[in-house]
């Protein structure tokens, strides 16, 4: 069952969501207005971290499960899209307290509303598509 | 045990865990970024008919969709099982903050002002969700990414791009808080 190990992680990801309040619209409300410490521990963790592991990667060669070579895409070079893409999401995240991650989190966790948030997120992205070449990238 | 987990969860447990399932993520051969989620369920619903930036092989991207399935699982298990009645210890700063925009004490993880079923079907509330909803969608897209994939994957690998997005981010994100919230509430 080559998905149940994504199944796993995906159902762990959920649990440290919720039981690190990301998924809160509250800690992310507290986190714009700079009052708590808590978000830009979780995030700083992470990002500390991750950035020592990937170093670690690139510099031992280390491999995956199947054997192939990690490689790390590098993002394709613009400002643009970052900042104003950027910008729109920060919008979002800020009014509805989630971002897509956590979105779904909400719904296991019981508050059916944030489905239509999720449910908006899709058409958002449905209408980037649609609007894809009229943006400056 | 369980009940030494069911506590509310440190910030460096937190991002530790975190960090941990963007390595799964990349030692099973894929990388962390959840909104390319939503693009992957617009090309299931057919979208890549009527728009090329859906049209791809979406199912090379099923791993990411039983990601998110584990997720709504995650969250369920955590409410289920793995919840306290404590309420969520936000700064005190925070909570005067809330109560000068009419929010009430906190009582579970999110505002009832916002997601209760009253607000939902309130004009207000749902236009609150659904713009909310449609600015992440765009914006995650638009700017290639989330936080998952920008302000974590990206960054630790020390991508310039990211670091611009997560500024993005910040700039919109304060914006929202600081100047369109207080209007809104």
């Amino acid at each position: 069952m080559k998905f149940l190990k994504f199944l796993l992680v995906g159902i762990l990801f959920g649990i440290v969501m919720a039981k690190s309040e990301a998924f809160s619209w509250y800690r992310i409300f507290e986190m714009f207005r700079f009052q708590a410490f808590h978000m830009y521990g979780i995030i700083g963790t992470a990002v500390v971290l991750g950035v020592i592991g990937v170093a670690l990667i690139k510099k031992f060669k280390i491999r995956d499960i199947s054997g192939n070579p990690i490689v790390f895409h590098p993002k394709e070079k613009s400002i643009m899209r970052y900042l104003l893409g950027g910008a729109i999401f920060g919008l979002g995240w800020a009014l509805s307290g989630a971002c897509p991650g956590p979105m779904v989190v909400n719904i296991g966790y019981g508050y059916v509303a944030l489905v239509i948030v999720f449910f908006f997120a899709i058409a958002g992205t449905f209408f980037y598509g649609l609007v894809k070449n009229y943006l400056p990238h | 045990m369980i009940e030494y987990i069911s506590q509310p969860w440190s910030w460096y447990v937190s991002g530790t865990v975190i960090a941990v399932i963007m390595f799964l993520l990349i030692f099973f051969g894929q990388s962390f970024g959840f909104s390319s989620n939503l693009r992957t369920i617009c090309a299931i619903g057919g979208a890549g008919k009527v728009n090329k930036f859906f049209d791809f092989n979406w199912k090379t991207q099923i791993w990411n969709l039983v990601f998110l399935v584990g997720a709504i699982l995650g969250g369920f298990v955590t409410k289920q099982f793995l919840s306290t009645d404590v309420p969520i210890a936000l700064a005190e700063a925070t909570v005067q903050d809330l109560h000068q925009l009419g929010f009430a004490t906190p009582a579970g993880m999110q505002p009832s002002e916002i997601f209760s079923l009253e607000a939902m079907f309130s004009l207000k509330g749902f236009l609150i969700l659904a713009i909310g909803g449609f600015l992440v969608g765009l914006g995650s897209r638009y700017a290639g990414g989330c936080t998952s994939g920008h302000a974590i994957s990206g960054v630790s690998d020390l991508q310039i791009p990211s670091m611009i997005a997560v500024v993005g981010f910040f700039l919109g994100g304060l914006l929202m808080n600081w100047f369109i919230i207080p209007y809104l509430f």
